[in-house]
């Protein structure tokens, strides 16, 4: 009886320190960034993860694949969504709130905010000075596609373009791009 | 069977009740900010009325997009995103939220018109969409 109690009590103790030293390391981020401690710690080398927020979801994949914000900094998000009246051609106006709602989910979830393996190598193809508007631009897209041939994409029907992550990618929709995943539609399995 | 014939009926017709309150709430509205009588023949007039896309290089029309017959899917004429059929009697989710209604005037006319659509406009385009 008197052990049982023992370890009960160390067992509280061990709780307790463990939740303390949570809090001590969530309080090192200021206010959104805490957030991004608890993923970074949980998630360090982890896919870019699914889309986690309705709005973002719901507005802009009413048109196109909601692309995840961690595949460009924060400063294209903030240029993307300033300039919602003449998105790629098209007019994608939202009303104040939804805008607000949704700039502020792509900024604190972009590359620079929430790194993850994807993110990482992302930023680095980066020029610093650059503010790169399309993901299929840059250069660390490029380079992970550069196998695929014109005619299995943009002359293919049935993708289109490299803005159809989905087309290929199957498991795009949870945030994975695993290549081994990928099925071009119309060829045999995609081999490196 | 026969309680999901009815079940789908009864599923159909409330959401065809739904879009019609929705749509005559936007109708009042309009009518509030100036406009007259609506008419489904003008909406479809203008839902046909073919524009210059400065940006795209090309004449467009709300079937554009849309398909010409309204209970077809459409096909984003850009990003080739099927497009829900418009009409109300085969897609329930249709005109039955006047925040996304008003969302898409103010998108879709500027892209296809070039300018925001006029009240009275909206009322005969909305009237002639609930008519299909």
């Amino acid at each position: 009886m008197k052990q049982k109690k023992y370890w009960g009590i160390l067992l509280l103790s061990g709780c307790l320190t463990l939740s303390m030293a949570t809090l001590a390391w969530t309080e090192d981020g200021e206010g959104e960034g805490h957030e991004r401690h608890e993923r970074g710690f949980l998630h360090q080398a982890a896919d870019i993860g699914p889309i986690t927020n309705k709005a973002y979801k719901t507005e802009c994949s009413a048109c196109h694949f909601a692309y995840p914000a961690g595949f460009l900094p924060e400063r294209s998000w903030v240029k993307i969504m300033n300039n919602l009246d003449d998105h790629f051609g098209e007019n994608a106006e939202l009303n104040d709130k939804t805008r607000l709602v949704i700039t502020d989910y792509l900024r604190t979830h972009a590359a620079d905010r929430l790194p993850n393996r994807f993110s990482r190598s992302m930023l680095r193809s980066v020029d610093a000075g650059a503010t790169p508007l399309r993901i299929s631009e840059t250069s660390y897209f490029r380079h992970k596609h550069r196998e695929i041939p014109a005619r299995m994409v943009t002359g293919n029907p049935k993708v289109g373009s490299f803005s159809n992550c989905l087309s290929c990618h199957s498991g795009a929709d949870n945030g994975s791009f695993d290549e081994h995943s990928v099925t071009i539609p119309g060829f045999r399995q995609w081999e490196d | 069977m026969k309680y999901i014939y009815a079940l789908t009926l009864l599923l159909i017709s409330s959401a065809a009740v739904a879009s019609e309150a929705v749509v005559q709430e936007r109708l009042g509205q309009y009518r509030t900010q100036g406009a007259g009588d609506f008419d489904a023949a003008r909406g479809q007039t203008l839902w046909q009325q073919e524009h210059m896309q400065v940006k795209l290089g090309k004449q467009v029309n709300c079937a554009s997009c849309h398909s010409a017959n309204l209970q077809q899917a459409g096909k984003h004429m850009r990003t080739g995103k099927r497009i829900e059929p418009m009409a109300p009697s085969v897609n329930p989710d249709r005109l039955n939220d006047a925040e996304k209604i008003e969302k898409w005037f103010t998108r879709n006319c500027k892209w296809t018109w070039g300018r925001e659509c006029t009240a009275q406009e909206k009322g005969d385009i909305l009237t002639f969409l609930q008519s299909k």
